[in-house]
């Protein structure tokens, strides 16, 4: 087990270090300039603009400098924020993606799968069709929409009724975390709904099924311990890349309901070319996916048996 | 069974007990901490981005001078009309060789010590230090010397620019500078305490325990990316005129419906500019609508560099010749209010005595398709081309940008014949292809660094590193330089106005329109200020009504 870890790890590694390679010379094919602003600066102010930021060395040089302070976990100061380093970015708002991303994940694992066991146990009755219908809506249109509609009921319901169910925007109090965190899942949790639906559809046949019900089990003791412990396995599977997915692709959200998470800063990163931000970001990004996808991996030899290592 | 049914009843009890004893607590809180004071006076509002720098000697954009502008106080300051008045200076002399300021003596910093004449020096060199590499350094350059220490050709001790005690500044100008009692209110001007900013070093202005402020009012609270609370300075020389006690800023968002809805649910007092959405919304809520023009002039520029078809004059004038601004406006800006573009001088700006514009007028452009076929025909001809034009128009990544597109690629094939190939980019990607000249057309705005029509005509001369469509023209060059070589103001304005006639006749660009955005506060607040320039909106003299 621990060998098949290690070499998990390790090519783990091989992979980050790939992700920040290609990254670094396509962010530097990009046409543009990280420097520029609305205005021009002079020659000499230029210069020391790039010997800040060691723009003024050869492509494979900075490269160079970029890896060794990535090595040692240092990714340098933000061309956009001259005062902040990506360090500080990350430390600060990471966390704040994070809690959003746990929430919106426990909201479409609850949501998915009671959503979809419930469609194959009662299939092709009303309530399946609903919550595939809803699967549909929640999978095809994009979650921006979503979370404007979210916002103007809030506030239709507050000048219409005058009372306010939830924040519009903004960040601090549990509140504040409900309706982003919803709407963040919500492609998730149609998602998983899906998935749990079909992985259940083939449990209801299985011959221990019949069996229980011939034992005159419960039909509810049924769902929860046969069926539902059954059917969950594979949606657990698509849980960990969902759990990394999700924490790093909050930034719609995180626009609409202004929350100073880390996505917005990835984007508009990516927008106004600062490269400082850029790496750092997609190499902590990049890491964080790799490591929630080997550790799913190692949990999963835990919960079913059969997956287990060959050698372990 | 039982069992969870009284479990239920239990968390219910425990529920209502825990409701209770919070309420208490927060009553008994909130009636601690004010119980000498009444509530603070506070007004709410959400800042569209992060303010990226409030060092004011590197600033360079809006968030970052709407809170430098309420914590900092320069030499002079705008009325809400525009006029100059004093505020650190309380008077000054000035003529073509330099200005001596004078320095109240009640001027403080938020930690009690007094602001001083070298503190001005200080930041002004710290400005124009190469290493600082600050974007806005060229505002200094009308102090003497101050171009060839930015260039790093003299030291930073020869800037014309001392203390002569800690209450008078004596300013020595390169040439003389008609406009440079203006300047002193812009950010890059503000003072900075040295041993303050030398003492925190890249982390100055980081957050608010890193700053020093002496303004009216003080940032308290700085949570990146997500809040910011400014309170009134109780060091401030006027702080018994000011009538707010916070401003609140518990939100940064760049959604326009989020920042309506905030609005709509009270909680912001204003929304800075409207959406041509939210626009729709806000008058079926019939919010109270104001107007005002931000002073940014947009344009079509043309590439003049050789082989562009853009330098062949007949076809700028065809061009100009088929649009109709008026209808541009309505149909394509839909923001009430929009004004034409005319000139080079938007209308807003000063002239001699009234508005530049009025003092020297400029024919509303009109649309005359006879004229634009003439002109077509010719540059045709000249152009030796027989197959249909074909042009590049460089434009940027936003919805208004792209209809913008649209209109002109319609209007310009079926009245012309010319085909416009829209390449859409990025603000940054945008900025990199007007650098190096990668278009035909493109469609761009200036907002004014300062008070004076020479803020726009500048930009059009040999010298101008903006000058992206390389348009060169001695006699243009030479008005704009006798602008600049005077402090008459009835010479400049005459020698700007003559200049602009050049400009008009060989069609550099044409303006298309002024930014004109719709606004609107709540009703509980007065007194917010529109600028041009400087801080904006300005809450400094807003008022809650009881």
């Amino acid at each position: 087990m621990l060998s098949y870890i290690l070499k998990r790890i390790f090519v783990g590694l091989i992979t980050v270090f790939t992700i920040a390679t290609l990254t670094f010379f396509g962010m530097h094919a990009v046409p543009g300039d990280p420097l520029l602003k609305g205005k021009v600066v002079n020659e000499v102010v230029r210069k020391n603009l790039e010997e800040k930021y060691g723009l003024d060395k050869p492509l494979f040089v900075q490269y160079g400098t970029f890896l060794t302070n990535m090595i040692k976990g240092d990714f340098g100061l933000s061309f956009t924020q001259q005062n902040r380093s990506v360090n500080d970015i990350i430390r600060e708002h990471f966390p704040i993606s994070a809690i959003l991303g746990a929430l919106a994940i426990i909201a479409a694992a609850i949501g998915g799968i009671i959503g979809g066991a419930i469609a194959a146990v009662k299939r092709n009755t009303m309530a399946d069709r609903s919550i595939m219908l809803l699967v549909i809506l929640f999978v095809s249109v994009p979650s921006f929409v979503f979370a404007a509609l979210g916002q103007v009921l809030i506030a239709e319901i507050k000048t219409r009724v005058g009372v306010e169910l939830l924040p519009v925007a903004g960040w601090g109090t549990f509140k504040h975390m409900i309706l982003p965190s919803l709407i963040l899942g919500l492609g998730t949790m149609a998602f998983l709904a899906r998935l749990m639906r079909s992985s259940m559809l083939e449990v209801v046949h299985q011959d221990y099924i019949r069996t229980a019900k011939a034992k005159g089990v419960s039909s509810l003791q049924i769902f929860f311990r046969h069926q539902l412990r059954n059917a969950v396995l594979p949606v657990i599977t698509f849980l960990g890349p969902a759990v990394a997915a999700i924490t790093t692709g909050g930034f719609v959200a995180e626009i609409v309901f202004a929350i100073p998470g880390l996505g917005r800063y990835f984007v508009q990163a990516v927008q106004q070319l600062d490269y400082t931000v850029i790496m750092g970001l997609t190499v902590f990004y990049g890491a964080y996916l790799v490591f929630v996808v080997i550790l799913v991996d190692v949990i999963y030899g835990f919960i079913d048996p059969r997956i287990r290592i060959a050698g372990a | 069974m039982m069992t969870s049914k009284k479990m239920g009843i239990d968390f219910f009890s425990f529920g209502v007990k825990l409701t209770l004893g919070v309420a208490l607590s927060l009553s008994f809180v909130s009636e601690s901490s004010f119980a000498n004071t009444k509530a603070p006076k506070t007004l709410t509002y959400a800042l569209l981005t992060e303010p990226p720098n409030l060092d004011s000697s590197q600033a360079t954009d809006s968030e970052s001078f709407f809170i430098v502008g309420h914590t900092m106080a320069g030499l002079t300051r705008y009325d809400d009309k525009g006029n100059i008045l004093p505020a650190v200076a309380e008077k000054w002399e000035i003529n073509d060789k330099g200005a001596t300021f004078y320095l109240r003596k009640d001027a403080k910093w938020s930690d009690g010590k007094p602001v001083q004449a070298q503190d001005f020096v200080f930041a002004w060199k710290r400005a124009l230090d190469p290493k600082i590499a600050s974007e806005y350094a060229f505002i200094l350059y009308h102090i003497k010397n101050g171009e060839q220490i930015n260039q790093g050709k003299l030291p930073l001790s020869q800037l014309g620019a001392v203390a002569k005690d800690p209450h008078t500044l004596v300013v020595t100008f390169e040439k003389p500078c008609g406009y440079f009692l203006g300047l002193t209110s812009f950010a890059t001007y503000l003072p900075l305490r040295e041993d303050f900013v030398t003492q925190k070093k890249d982390k100055y202005a980081s957050s608010p325990e890193n700053m020093l402020y002496n303004g009216p009012f003080k940032l308290t609270k700085w949570i990146h990316g997500a809040s910011l609370r400014l309170e009134k300075n109780d060091k401030y020389w006027a702080q018994d005129q000011i009538q707010l006690d916070v401003i609140d800023i518990p939100y940064i968002t760049p959604d326009a419906n989020a920042r309506f809805n905030l609005f709509k649910t009270q909680k912001i007092d204003l929304i800075q500019a409207l959406s041509k959405e939210s626009l729709a919304n806000a008058q079926r809520e019939k919010f109270k609508l104001k107007k005002f023009s931000d002073g940014t002039l947009f344009y079509m520029q043309f590439n003049f560099k050789k082989g562009r078809p853009t330098a062949n004059k007949n076809l700028r004038l065809a061009i100009r010749s088929v649009i109709n601004p008026t209808e541009f406006v309505s149909r394509v800006v839909s923001i009430p209010g929009t004004q034409v573009g005319v000139g080079l001088v938007p209308s807003w700006m000063k002239g001699n005595q009234q508005s530049f514009r009025k003092e020297n007028p400029i024919p509303v452009p009109k649309q005359n398709l006879a004229a634009a076929k003439e002109y077509m025909a010719k540059a045709r001809k000249e152009l030796g081309q027989t197959t249909p034009i074909s042009l590049v128009w460089l434009t940027g990544d936003t919805a208004l940008a792209a209809s913008e597109a649209e209109y002109f690629q319609n209007l310009f094939k079926t009245a012309l014949g010319v085909d416009l190939k829209i390449d859409k980019q990025i603000f940054k990607q945008r900025l990199s292809k007007m650098r190096s000249g990668d278009f035909d057309i493109v469609s761009a705005g200036w907002g004014p660094d300062y008070a004076d029509p020479m803020t726009f005509v500048d930009l059009f001369t040999s010298w101008n590193g903006n000058n992206h469509g390389a348009w060169f023209n001695d006699q243009y060059d030479k008005h704009v330089r006798n602008a600049m070589n005077s402090v008459d103001t009835k010479y400049r304005m005459t020698e700007m106005a003559a200049a602009e006639k050049i400009f008009m006749e060989e069609v550099p660009m044409i303006a298309t329109y002024e930014r004109t955005v719709m606004y609107t506060h709540s009703d509980r607040i007065e007194g917010v200020v529109r600028r041009v320039m400087g801080a904006d909106p300005d809450f400094t003299n807003v008022r809650i009504k009881e």
